[in-house]
């Protein structure tokens, strides 16, 4: 880069960061200048949201500085970030859905009336109506957010963090859900905050959006910087390049599936507004990766074939057979297993020991008239705690005490006890350690050499090309395309994810 | 040696804490009244429902649930069930099994009592479960309706002048086995069955899986509103035997009967160590739990000290033992951290 003349407004230099068992930042640096719009890209678990969570003092950074108008600043909590002039505009935004417009503007500085501890009012909204007018939005502020549109609920959300007198403002995903309309008028604001020289930065997946509104892109990998451009003297083919990086055909090895019969088909698959036209079949031996952006309906999919999330129309057949799967717990019976995305949430009971949610899926099978059979349970987890190494000092320890790999590997057990002939994994390495990534990615070629039929859900491109033997990638509650693992790269699957035709 | 105190303190905090009140009323009581056979033998009559009860609760608390209904089923259960002890088998006017010879009637009017109660139960599951009504709520909606239901029963009389063989059931004269109360036996029995459906059945597993995370039991295949009903149908049952227990005690059935037992029984479990978000919780605590309410309101009687402060240090022992339970909480978080 050229010599910088200019004092730049947010410095964010060699910022590292670690979680229990994850490094997920290393050494990154962003360099933001006044009345920039500056692009923030990489992946999924590329280390964008930890970076802008340690900007915003919802997490502590282990080392590194943080610079303002290069004067170096500490950031320790949301409130010190706040008043510093930094605010950042969350996917979830931080509303309160039954106070209006004005009062969520100016919740917790509410402009004071003569009276003491009452608030005036008036000057309230007059004030709030101010800056929305000035923002050139269309909106009464005396509404009750909870009766905004969306886009208009993010416009309260940016009048918030301007009437803060914001000099940087973090915008996450702000056109996830947003119409093409709404997302010309929220151009035209920031165009219109940049002129009045704040400095914002942008995190989208899509691409188009940053071509035409930002000036410079940092692209994180790994939790690592990867570069700094201008946008103008990049192109599409280079960014994604950037943003994918590593091959991980070569890390693991993959014995090509002797695909046998079909196990499990989906046709005309629907669940309105979320899911549409969704076919597919998966063959016992086979992985088949279910590729995509977040909230591409992936998830969705997943759930629907398990009988967690209603369908609306569509049939589900099983070796030929068609099926009603209207509970998990009927999926289970006919063989199915769901390794969910959230595991803490989802996949696990935290309270319990190693040995209760191992076998908490097929009680049955350790029971006799409603009891369960002691020494068989502990037979049972021992035996997989064994087999798949789950670290662990007992079978009685509760699970809330592993770390997130081995947590990992009790959530499979879990499903592996099933003997399901049907796995459905949805994320299965996400927030864990390198080491347990390659135990359960041989895991599942282990499983898929065995006959059993996998659907493997993942937002790591090298993870789906390097496990699949077929890909499918969903866009919008569709699926985008197929691509077979000989013509599949990491390219082509970001071009259909994407829209691309 | 501090986190050591703190662990024991904190691991057997209940049982202490019915240890130390024991002593100190043996002492302090005159002539030492408080440890004779006889006053043990009270003190267990005295807890028998509130235990019968608490097993309820506790299998409804497990599930994070919460039931304040039982009080009111109770009265109605009573009610019911001395009506069909006089009156013979009658549903809506009319009547199945008249005049039945008396002991033949006092079965059925615990039949009658133990059926209604569950009915009841379910309908609380199902208000639960089917239409996502907050526990809290549902069965507080539920508390007024019964208890109203019991007022009109009989014209908010209590109906009383019951046969010698049905009160027998509640433990007066004539109504012991080996000098123990039936009621006793009856909570003895129910304690260890509970315990061990807790313990060691499919559906006890199931109960602890269910509080301890919904939704990821719902994805392991347990059929989570069928858990919860479940519960609530114990819940109703237990609730209506403890009802004809109690209309046999005092040898009427009294529409006013159970005022505030859901809140002993909501005490006695969470003393025992129940956690109200669900997941944590045994029937031996609740247990301990009905025993230290059932000792210490002996024991401030035998002192003579009066209604209001025995009211007052109840409330002081519930707040102890829950604040020992938060102790113990933050104390496995911080072992969680050091083992990180």
């Amino acid at each position: 880069m050229t010599e910088e003349a200019v004092v730049p407004a947010l410095e964010m230099r060699h910022i590292s960061k670690t979680f229990p068992g994850v490094r997920a930042l290393d050494d990154v640096s962003l360099t933001v200048m006044l009345g920039e719009v500056h692009a923030l890209l990489g992946e999924n678990g590329a280390g964008k949201s930890t970076l802008m969570k340690i900007l915003a003092g919802a997490h502590p950074k282990d080392t590194g500085e943080i610079l303002l108008n290069g004067k170096p600043v500490h950031i320790d909590s949301p409130q010190s970030a706040m008043e510093l002039g930094i605010s950042i505009i969350y996917q979830e935004f931080n509303l309160v859905p039954y106070l209006n417009a004005a009062e969520n503007i100016f919740l917790g500085r509410e402009p004071r009336a003569k009276i003491p501890s009452f608030v005036d009012f008036r000057k309230m909204y007059a004030d709030a109506q101010a800056i929305i007018d000035r923002l050139g939005v269309k909106l009464n502020v005396r509404t009750p957010v909870n009766r905004l549109s969306v886009a208009q609920q993010q416009m309260v959300e940016i009048a918030k963090a301007t009437s803060r007198k914001s000099r940087v403002i973090v915008m996450d995903e702000p056109s996830a859900t947003l119409t093409e309309h709404e997302l010309a008028s929220l151009f035209t604001l920031i165009r219109q905050l940049q002129s009045e020289g704040v400095s914002i930065v942008y995190i989208s997946h899509r691409l188009e959006e940053v071509f035409e509104i930002a000036n410079r892109v940092t692209i994180l990998r790994d939790g690592r910087w990867v570069a700094t451009e201008k946008v103008a003297d990049l192109d599409r083919d280079q960014i994604i390049r950037y943003m994918v990086g590593r091959e991980l055909k070569d890390i693991i090895p993959k014995a090509p599936a002797a695909v046998k019969e079909p196990a499990l088909r989906v046709v005309h698959l629907n669940r309105t507004g979320v899911l549409h036209d969704i076919n597919l079949t998966v063959h016992c031996g086979e992985v088949l990766g279910l590729a995509g952006l977040v909230g591409a309906g992936r998830t969705e999919v997943a759930r629907a074939i398990f009988g967690a999330d209603p369908i609306d129309s569509g049939r589900i057949e099983l070796f030929g057979k068609p099926v009603r799967i209207h509970s998990p717990e009927s999926a289970i019976r006919h063989g199915i297993g769901l390794i969910t995305e959230d595991r803490k949430a989802q996949g696990l009971i935290l309270g319990m020991a190693v040995r209760e949610n191992t076998t908490l899926a097929n009680l049955a099978a350790l029971s006799r008239f409603g009891f369960v059979c002691r020494a068989k349970e502990r037979e049972a987890a021992t035996k997989y705690v064994k087999d798949l190494r789950v670290r662990t000092p007992t079978i009685e320890q509760a699970v809330q005490n592993l770390s997130g790999g081995n947590q990992q590997k009790v959530v499979l057990a879990k499903w592996l006890f099933t003997k399901s002939k049907i796995l459905l994994f949805d994320e299965p390495t996400r927030g864990i350690d390198v080491g347990a990534k390659t135990e359960i990615y041989q895991l599942i070629n282990q499983l898929a050499a065995e006959g059993v039929a996998i659907i493997m859900i993942s937002s790591e491109l090298p993870e789906i090309l390097g496990m699949s033997d077929r890909i499918l990638v969903m866009h919008e509650g569709r699926i985008a395309g197929e691509l077979s693992r000989a013509e599949a790269t990491q390219e082509k699957i970001m071009h259909l994810a994407t829209g691309g035709e | 040696m501090k986190e050591r105190i703190l662990r024991v303190l904190t691991d057997y905090g209940i049982v202490l804490m019915l240890i130390v009140l024991v002593v100190y009323f043996t002492i302090s009581t005159p002539n030492h009244i408080f440890i004779t056979p006889l006053n043990l033998i009270n003190i267990t009559h005295q807890i028998a429902i509130n235990t019968i009860l608490g097993i309820g609760m506790t299998f409804v608390i497990i599930t994070a649930g919460i039931d304040l209904s039982v009080g009111s089923v109770l009265a109605y259960c009573g009610l019911v069930a001395a009506d069909m002890v006089k009156h013979g088998l009658h549903i809506g006017g009319v009547t199945i099994l008249p005049n039945t010879p008396v002991p033949l009637a006092v079965l059925e009017g615990l039949l009658g009592a133990l059926v209604v109660g569950g009915f009841i139960g379910s309908l609380n599951g199902v208000v639960i479960t089917k239409f996502k009504v907050n526990p809290f709520i549902a069965t507080l909606a539920a508390m007024t309706i019964v208890r109203g239901f019991a007022f009109i029963y009989n014209n908010s009389y209590p109906i009383s002048n019951l046969p010698n063989s049905f009160d027998k059931l509640g433990g007066g004269v004539g109504g012991r086995f080996m000098h123990i109360p039936y009621p006793v036996w009856v909570a003895l029995l129910l304690v260890v069955i509970s315990h061990f459906v807790l313990s060691r059945t499919r559906f006890g597993r199931q109960v602890y899986a269910v509080g301890g995370n919904e939704e990821a039991s719902r994805l392991s295949g347990v059929n989570t509103n069928r858990v919860k009903l479940m519960v609530y149908i114990i819940m109703g049952v237990l609730a209506g035997l403890a009802g004809v227990l109690q209309a046999a005690d005092v040898s009427s059935a009294d529409p006013q009967a159970g005022l505030m037992y859901e809140l002993n029984a909501i005490a006695a479990v969470v003393l025992g160590g129940s956690s109200l978000m669900g997941g944590r919780g045994t029937i031996l605590g609740t247990l301990l739990g009905a025993l230290v309410i059932g000792v210490l309101n002996n024991g401030l009687i035998m002192l003579g000290i009066s209604d209001f402060y025995q009211q007052v240090w109840r409330g002081v022992v519930i707040l102890f033992a829950v604040l020992l339970d938060q102790a113990k909480i933050a104390l496995l978080a911080r072992q969680r951290r050091v083992a990180e």
